[in-house]
């Protein structure tokens, strides 16, 4: 058994075993289409097909929303979510395709949404029937998503906007959408209002989406195009001019710091283990890149770095364990907060130092026959460096820690 | 064997870490340690042993200097656990005192595991203090290397050479002595008077500490000193180097959370460019960058410690890892509270330097973040193939 396992209330222990059971008898086979590494880069409907079949299964069979109450189409237990996490990541499910929806979209919903939302949204988030992409940043929003200038204009009931997106994963096979607009350009953060909105029916009339290519080379995000988009005002989220409030509960919860743990978090699965820790694959990319007379693995830099990366690897699940127990940190935002930071700077760590170790053989991309392991270290290299951009830049993440845990004077 | 959840860490253990706590702030702050040890800035002073007795004598009392001792010898016989959160908290002081030599001391008498040892634990328990003097001249960490000889003589034992970098060694009643013969290595329980043992202080950076190498011309050892037989030695050590090495990583992680602290407070009052310097990025992201050290740090200290509790048999890789990471955060949480403290950081009166130089002096005691990367290599990837060493 596991660590964590033996501090499970009765109710996670007997949860576990079902879901242990459950993804024993229901595992997938080999799926019919190449899935890519994450929800970021899928590309195709037969990937959103697979991927949107298989989420609804795993919903049904009650691993997923185990934490939401019954009445908005959740499993109405308590602290469950992390189990059933972790049992699909042992099991080493397909990943579920509604990332965005369920770490950012729901929990918003839940906090911020009329019954009515709560009762029609959520039960199609968590069977993915609807897919749900994010729209905050601008081109002039990024770090500073308070100068949103999206701009919704109020119309009888209904809304109209106009602006442009940016960075929208998942914005060419979503359906919906998590929108922050500007309804009052005379004040900046209380000029913003939270809306919900389908963008189905208007996909292609006043709505426009266009693929952006990643530094990769692979599909990953869009921009979203609004001219005289109609919202009706049910689809509003919280008070006009409350947005800011609002879409700090989703910058929450993508960062990995909020309470209600969406299922498939990105940052909330902490257990360090030797056969899953990346860190750890440096070794055995090490032992087969040649160095000297010998193997990296012989060439004592090498080690000393990959060590240093281990060490970080294992010190930040140690870091999520002890966030967890009382007494043991000085202010409960400290390691929350620092999750995100933790997690990515890790990961582009790692890359880099892969490069290293296979030495000129990385200059050989994903399309090259003799590229070893299929390009596949120069790949996630690539891949990693949006981690410490998107979802709070690891500078504004520094300025937050800065000032909510050691009170320094707010930059902005 | 598997590790709880919570380090083993609740109430009780929470309870006695605020106390102490509580007690250091009023007894030993840092204007206290400051008017305590740093009275005399000339670099020829007489190497000084300055120390506040009657706060360790208060400290006995309370039984914190038993901590790490078992029950069975009148001891507190706390969870390792327990005992690095309180080292913390001696950290975060600067605690001129031998709370870690004697605990260090406990941990390798407990490794002894035989009826001398105990005799010597049950000693501690009743207010005898204690250090390791393990090290060579050349300041090997490793559990074979010693200076001090030992060979027999119609029936006795007699000790010769010198052990180096003993730690509070004018603090502390008795040594433990590694010291090689045609057997092996064998440990000693040697008492400071001993005739022919020479006790050479070191002139040191840090303030908060003392140190001395210490000279064996014959001393003679009878059976009942004997901790462990030849042979033994080095089992023993190695048992015990996880603790060592996590109680030494505690105690970094307490004075970088002072260091931390303190560099923010100066941080959020100092003005510049009519703004608290924390203001500005340059000055808050590097206050944010020591404490993600501290943490990444003191989450494997706590790890560490565990597993000595819970999971011995991977005490070592764990403490290795405490021990690595919280010597460079050691380093890298000093340089920042000089610089960020400006020029009054780099004065002798801005109790700063205590703190810097404790950590120095922490950041090498019982091997380096590279030694112990090195050690840790060897675990998680194997010994370097001969071809290419």
């Amino acid at each position: 058994m596991s660590g964590a396992d033996n501090k499970d209330t009765p109710e996670q222990a007997a949860f576990r075993a079902y879901c242990r059971d459950w993804l024993a008898q229901n595992l997938p086979d080999t799926p019919p289409v190449e899935l890519p590494p994450t929800h970021v880069e899928i590309s195709s409907h037969e990937q959103v097909d697979y991927l949107a079949a298989w989420q609804k299964r795993v919903y049904e069979a009650g691993l997923v929303g185990c934490d939401y109450p019954v009445e908005y189409g959740g499993g109405g237990r308590k602290n469950c979510q992390p189990v059933a996490n972790e049992e699909m990541i042992r099991a080493k499910t397909p990943f579920l395709i509604n990332s965005v929806a369920m770490r950012m979209a729901a929990p918003t919903i839940l906090h911020h949404g009329s019954e009515e939302l709560k009762q029609s949204l959520l039960p199609k988030i968590f069977s993915s029937e609807d897919i749900w992409c994010q729209g905050f940043s601008e081109p002039s929003a990024g770090s500073d998503l308070a100068n949103v200038q999206t701009f919704a204009e109020r119309k009888g009931d209904d809304w109209v906007v106009n602006g442009q997106k940016i960075w929208t994963t998942l914005g060419k096979f979503a359906s919906w959408m998590i929108l922050l607009c500007r309804t009052d350009r005379s004040v900046k953060h209380a000029g913003l209002t939270y809306f919900a909105v389908p963008l189905e029916p208007q996909l292609g009339k006043t709505v426009e989406v266009r693929p952006l290519i990643k530094i990769t080379g692979e599909t990953g995000f869009n921009e979203v195009f609004f001219t005289d988009f109609i919202v009706p005002d049910k689809y509003r989220l919280d008070e006009v001019g409350k947005g800011w409030d609002v879409a700090q509960t989703t910058l929450k919860y993508e960062r990995g710091a909020g309470s209600l743990v969406a299922p498939s978090t990105v940052y909330s699965i902490t257990k360090f283990s030797k056969k899953t820790s990346k860190a750890m694959k440096l070794i055995e990319l090490a032992k087969e890149s040649p160095r000297h007379n010998d193997t990296s693995a012989d060439d004592a830099v090498i080690r000393d770095r990959i060590m240093k990366l281990c060490i970080r690897e294992k010190a930040k699940s140690e870091s999520f364990r002890r966030a967890r127990v009382k007494g043991l940190t000085e202010h409960s935002m400290r390691i929350p907060l620092q999750a995100k930071i933790l997690e990515t700077e890790l990961q582009i760590d790692i890359g880099a130092l892969a490069m290293e170790i296979e030495g000129v053989q990385s200059t050989l991309y994903s399309g090259d026959e003799n590229a070893p392991a299929g390009g596949e270290w120069p790949l996630s290299y690539l891949a990693s460096l949006c981690l410490t951009i998107g979802g709070g830049t690891s500078e504004v993440l520094r300025n937050i820690l800065g000032e909510r845990v050691l009170n320094l004077a707010k930059t902005k | 064997m598997a590790q709880p959840q919570d380090y083993g860490y609740g109430e009780d253990e929470d309870m006695l870490r605020g106390e102490v706590r509580k007690f250091l702030r009023n007894k030993c702050d840092e204007r206290t340690v400051m008017k305590l040890v740093a009275h005399n800035p000339d670099l020829g002073r007489e190497p000084e042993c300055l120390w506040d007795r009657e706060l360790w004598g208060e400290m006995v009392n309370l039984g914190l200097t038993t901590m790490a001792i078992p029950e069975a010898q009148g001891g507190l016989g706390m969870s390792a656990v327990a005992v690095a959160t309180v080292i913390e908290e001696a950290g975060r002081a600067a605690l001129p005192s031998p709370l870690i030599a004697c605990v260090n001391a406990a941990y390798v008498l407990r490794a002894c595991n035989g009826e001398t040892a105990n005799a010597a634990l049950t000693d501690m328990a009743a207010g005898k203090t204690a250090s390791l003097a393990v090290t060579n001249k050349k300041g090997s960490w490793s559990s074979a290397d010693t200076d001090v000889s030992a060979t027999e003589s119609a029936g006795a034992t007699k000790l010769n050479g010198t052990a180096w970098f003993v730690q509070d060694a004018r603090k502390v009643d008795f040594y433990i002595v590694k010291a090689a013969s045609s057997a092996g290595i064998a440990l000693y329980r040697v008492p400071v008077d001993a005739p022919g043992l020479t006790i050479t202080p070191d002139s040191i950076v840090d303030l908060t500490r003392d140190q001395a190498h210490i000279t064996f011309s014959d001393v003679g050892v009878d059976a009942e000193n004997i901790l462990a037989d030849a042979g033994q030695g080095e089992t023993v050590m190695a048992a015990a180097e996880p603790a060592i090495l996590t109680m030494i990583a505690a105690d970094m992680c307490g004075a970088a959370e002072w260091q931390m602290q303190t560099t923010a407070e100066h941080a959020r009052t100092r003005e510049q460019f009519d703004r608290p310097i924390g203001f500005f990025q340059a000055v808050k992201h590097p206050i944010v960058d020591m404490m993600i050290n501290i943490d990444a740090a003191r989450s494997l200290v706590y790890n560490a410690a565990c597993a000595i509790d819970h999971e011995p048999e991977e005490a070592a890789e764990a403490a290795h890892m405490a021990k690595a990471e919280a010597s460079d955060m050691a380093q890298f949480c000093s340089r920042q509270s000089v610089q960020l403290h400006g020029g009054m950081g780099f004065t002798w009166e801005c109790p700063v330097q205590l703190y810097f130089k404790r950590q120095m002096h922490n950041q090498m005691l019982h091997g380096d973040g590279s030694y112990h990367r090195a050690k840790l290599a060897n675990i998680l990837i194997g010994p370097i193939s001969p071809k290419a060493a």
